[in-house]
């Protein structure tokens, strides 16, 4: 079944896409709603078929590697897939609303541009997860980029227009970065593939330099901490439902390919050192990203700083995986793995909510500066009930998925030796704590002036609740999502990197 | 009954709260009549179901609930003896209290949110007592810290939001200190239920270097929320709350969980034996007495009477903390009680300030002159209460002090003798002056005067729930040797622990 599902789930948002571009509004708004539901159904099943088949892999027309393309699916990709397919529904459903709210000429112009724009952002994040050779997801990294820089724009104002050059540039930059890598190791071994060439490499100054490469564009992309200096404004500035997708999404796909050619390609090259650079990094992400957060005066980009900081996260499972030599090493590199994922899931499921609650607030307000939140407890219950519950996954406190990624991601790091990490995590919390807590304060003193409120349709508050109510929820019941994306153990280095 | 539904009483414990949280907001603000009934009838169910279940474990049927979260971390609920006595003061409590607060908040706003939220803040107190592992205990831990704030900052004043972020501060931060400890432990020993012996017990000794560390840790860590010295600063500043949540919360729920916690760490994570050999139990005494002693200095100074009360609090709590750091059956059963007794004291003490504020607008203890004659039945109660934390018998505070200072006798720690005879003359020197200016002197000062001549006692709503937690508090020193009383639990509680 597979090998239908594993082209549909890229094919489906493609052609929804298409429509979307080429017909009216309503139409478009239609068959986003339907893309989005078919595709996620897509992936359900996929889900389902690989969890009792295992991995598997598609050569695209019968042709397999090295010549030809082919589509894998394993846990990871399929991790990522679920992930996206979440945030992406409900994505959906509140632009729908969203969107039919304006009747400004710039934002409806947004609204028309953003179905075709996103489904196809949607098809190439899929792609991205099923590709199995480097130069593909080079390729496809470039598609993303600029469909993602897209979105950002989407309003065409003066200071969104800055923000998404800025971002496209990063963005253009991070990807030839990246190609540079693909030359030296296509030079080196004469193949692309993602399997091939894992078998195919042995450690010395070219894979060292192809990693190095490849992963510093990557990070790039990922606005690893310290290249983050594109994500605020560019997610602060674009639409709700964009800063949604981006914040939740795009930079994870990103890290994802960090994560796979750490593992899948340079296990042998990996040194120690390595490691503990991406370690560092993580850190500076967590205390620079927290503090800028805390320091912001709108509650966009407070989230914004927040992404940054919460991205740190992910990094600690690098320099656990170096240490790959040690004893029950294939223990503990599981277990940050999976607390990296999770963090990675968590977030974006916290992050989507958070992001949508803000632009329930800009509807509402008019804007979403901090003092603004003044009394909005009382006004806009669902809302700051919505942040608040998304805002205890961030702060990583139980039971949500927040605290599960936390707990998994200290366990590894002190199982692995490497203790100094771990008060990083946990402070960071606390830093997520106090940002968090900025914007809550206000809510719950009385409001200055009782300047009327412009109505906000319930379906965006409900759509923020729900996926509040979701990062809470994966924590309390992780071990199946888990046990998804352990299928094919991504997270094992085997000697010689054989499959 | 079968065992699958016997075993889902503690869901349905939890859930009886928390689904009346969850209705009560639902419900939404206007909707005031049916809000009480939801409320009284939630509170009315839990603390039913709590008496069920009470009787099922007296009579041996083993109660657990447990599934897994991820790998090695399970979610499970049980309740023992411990459990109980501190799930039964909050139930009931919380019922009592819902009365009050419903009179209290009469028509103020965002009844609602304070109502769901209450409600929240009890699951969790509850939760915290049912937990059967470390992470459980945990969970509640952090979620109590979590529906209390909404609570601490419910008048929504500048003041009230400082209070809540000192509030937030604190608490946060031993939640924080805890979790060090607790993953730390985690990677050592794996997953740690409450269980005797203790998991810790059955460690190598080479780690006891780590464990000493890990111990502070964790007893700070749950120690803030008791308001253990140096710790003690967020709760005299958390009573710009509303009355109720004073009453209930920071006399009761919220400070009990740290010191129920602190029993927890000390039997069920470390277990006596460990902590003996490693001799942390004479400096975690050493701790509880300098805040007992503490407390009562500072509480002697302030003329706010809900700050007065909330240092009295301070000190109180740590008799708990005491009474487990002083090996013996009796002592730890003078501490656990006090867990019970301090709380039905407290509260009816908190009960009564806030029905001084609301009918007099009486803040001060110097504001308190004259007010025996004007509202002698909140007086009784008042001096019903300070004379327990006093320690005169028959009032229950009594017996805490008695078992406690005979066990310490007994654990040959005499020294502990002398702190409590010096916390008590503190207790007299703080409260003896409020009790004197009520009943003897003649209201002089001109707010007082100002009064319309008419203003006595409260209306029902609030003036019943303080007579009785005061009748409560007499009946448990009196009956301190029937079967049923928080006495006979709380030693059955320590013979428990000591094997015996």
């Amino acid at each position: 079944m597979s090998e239908t599902l594993m082209p549909l789930a890229i094919l489906l948002p493609f052609v929804g896409s298409l429509i979307c571009f080429v017909s009216r509004h309503r139409v478009s708004v239609f068959t986003g709603c339907v893309t989005a539901l078919l595709t996620a159904g897509t992936i359900g099943w996929l889900t389902y078929d690989v969890a009792i088949h295992g991995v598997q892999v598609y050569a695209l027309g019968g042709w397999s590697a090295p010549l030809g393309i082919h589509l894998r699916v394993d846990g990871l990709a399929l991790f990522m897939m679920i992930m996206s397919a979440i945030v992406g529904v409900a994505v959906t459903f509140y632009a729908v609303s969203y969107f039919g709210e304006h009747d400004a000429q710039e934002e409806k112009r947004g609204a028309e541009l953003f179905w075709p724009i996103w489904m196809f952002l949607w098809a190439s994040m899929n792609a991205l997860y099923l590709s199995g050779d480097i130069f593909n997801i080079y390729v496809i990294l470039e598609i993303l980029g600029l469909a993602a820089v897209g979105l950002v724009a989407l309003t065409g104002r003066r200071a969104v227009l800055v923000a998404g050059m800025r971002y496209l540039l990063a963005a253009m930059a991070g990807s030839l970065i990246y190609l540079l890598g693909v030359v030296l190791l296509y030079a080196a071994h004469g193949t692309v593939d993602i399997v091939l060439l894992g078998q195919a490499i042995e450690p010395g100054a070219t894979a060292m330099a192809a990693m190095t490469v490849m992963t510093a564009g990557l990070l790039l992309k990922t606005a690893m901490f310290p290249l983050h200096f594109w994500l605020p404004p560019a997610h602060a500035s674009a639409t709700a439902p964009v800063s949604a997708i981006l914040s939740a999404l795009v930079v994870k796909a990103s890290f994802y390919l960090i994560l796979r050619l750490w593992f899948d390609v340079f296990h042998a090259t990996i040194t120690l050192e390595a490691g503990y650079v991406m370690g560092a990094l993580g850190t500076g992400a967590i205390l620079w990203g927290s503090i800028q957060a805390l320091r912001q005066a709108r509650v966009k980009m407070m989230i914004a700083y927040s992404t940054v900081a919460q991205l740190g996260y992910l990094f600690f499972v690098f320099p656990v995986s170096a240490d790959h030599d040690a004893a029950n090493a294939a223990t503990w590199i599981s277990i940050a793995g999976q607390g990296s994922l999770y963090q990675a899931l968590a977030h974006a499921l916290a992050k989507t909510s958070i992001f949508l609650s803000a632009g329930v607030l800009l509807h509402a307000a008019g804007s979403d500066h901090i003092d603004h939140m003044r009394g909005l407890a009382q006004r806009l219950p669902v809302t700051v009930f919505a942040m608040a519950l998304a805002g205890v996954s961030l702060m990583g406190l139980p039971p949500s998925g927040g605290f599960v990624a936390k707990w998994m991601t200290v366990q590894a790091v002190l199982a692995a030796g490497q203790w100094w990490w771990a008060p990083v995590i946990i402070g960071g919390g606390l830093l997520a704590a106090g940002y968090i807590f900025r914007i809550l304060r206000p809510a719950f003193s009385p409001a200055d002036v009782q300047e009327a409120l412009h109505p906000v349709p319930r379906s965006l508050e409900l759509c923020a609740l729900g996926m509040a109510i979701l990062s809470i929820v994966i924590g309390l019941r992780a071990t199946d999502l888990l046990d998804v994306l352990l299928i094919g153990a991504p997270f094992a280095i085997q000697a010689g990197g054989a499959l | 009954m079968n065992a699958f539904w016997t075993n889902l009483l503690p869901v349905g414990v939890l859930a009886a709260s928390f689904l009346t949280g969850l209705g009560i907001l639902l419900l939404g603000e206007a909707r005031a009549r049916a809000r009480v009934v939801v409320n009284l009838f939630g509170a009315a169910l839990k603390l039913a179901l709590v008496l069920w279940m009470g009787w099922l474990t007296y009579n041996g049927t083993l109660i657990e609930m447990r599934f897994s979260m991820v790998a090695d971390l399970e979610f499970v609920l049980r309740a023992d003896s411990l459990s109980f006595l501190f799930m039964g003061l909050s139930s009931a409590l919380w019922l009592i209290t819902s009365i009050y607060a419903i009179g209290y908040l009469g028509n103020g706003p965002n009844r609602a949110r304070f109502f769901g939220f209450f409600s929240w803040c009890i699951t969790a107190a509850v939760g915290v007592a049912l937990a059967g592992n470390v992470i459980t205990f945990f969970i509640f831990y952090e979620f109590l810290t979590l529906s209390t704030y909404p609570l601490v900052v419910h008048s929504g004043t500048e003041n009230a939001l400082k209070g809540g972020r000192t509030y937030l501060f604190y608490t946060m931060g031993g939640g924080a200190l805890f979790f060090v400890g607790l993953i730390w432990l985690h990677v050592l020993a794996g997953p740690i239920d409450f269980a005797e012996p203790s998991v810790v017990a059955g460690l190598p000794a080479g780690l006891q270097p780590q464990l000493m560390i890990i111990f502070p840790l964790m007893i700070f860590g749950v120690g803030v929320k008791a308001a253990l010295f140096p710790f003690h600063g967020w709760l005299p500043i958390a009573m710009v709350a509303p009355a109720p949540v004073s009453a209930l919360l920071h006399a009761v729920a919220v400070v009990k969980a740290g010191a129920f916690g602190v029993a927890r760490v000390v039997y069920h994570i470390f277990g006596l034996d460990v902590l003996s050999d490693f001799g942390l139990l004479t400096p975690l005494a050493v701790v509880a007495s300098i805040t007992i002693v503490y407390g009562s200095l500072r509480a002697l100074t302030q003329d706010d009477l809900k700050r007065r009360l909330a240092y009295s609090t301070v000190s109180q709590v740590s008799y708990v903390i005491l009474g487990v750091s002083v090996l013996g059956v009796t002592a730890s059963a003078g501490g656990l009680v006090h867990l019970v007794h301090q709380g039905i004291m407290k509260i009816t003490l908190f009960f009564c300030a806030g029905l001084l504020a609301e009918t007099v607008h009486v803040k001060t203890v110097s504001g308190m002159a004259g007010l025996g004659r004007r509202m002698p039945w909140t007086m009784a109660a008042f001096t019903v209460g300070a004379f327990g934390m006093i320690g005169l018998p028959p009032i229950a505070g009594f017996i805490s002090k008695w078992y406690l200072g005979l066990g310490a006798l007994e654990a040959g720690q005499p020294w502990v003798v002398g702190v409590l005879v010096a916390s008590t003359l503190l207790n007299a020197g703080y409260f003896l002056p409020i009790l004197y200016t009520a009943w003897f002197t003649e209201s002089v000062s001109d707010d007082a005067q100002a009064l319309p001549a008419s203003a006595r006692e409260a209306d029902g709503w609030m003036l019943y729930p303080t007579i009785i937690t005061a009748v409560l508090s007499v009946l448990a020193g009196i009956a301190a040797g029937a079967g049923w009383s928080p006495l006979t639990l709380a030693r059955a509680v320590a013979a428990g622990v000591y094997g015996l």
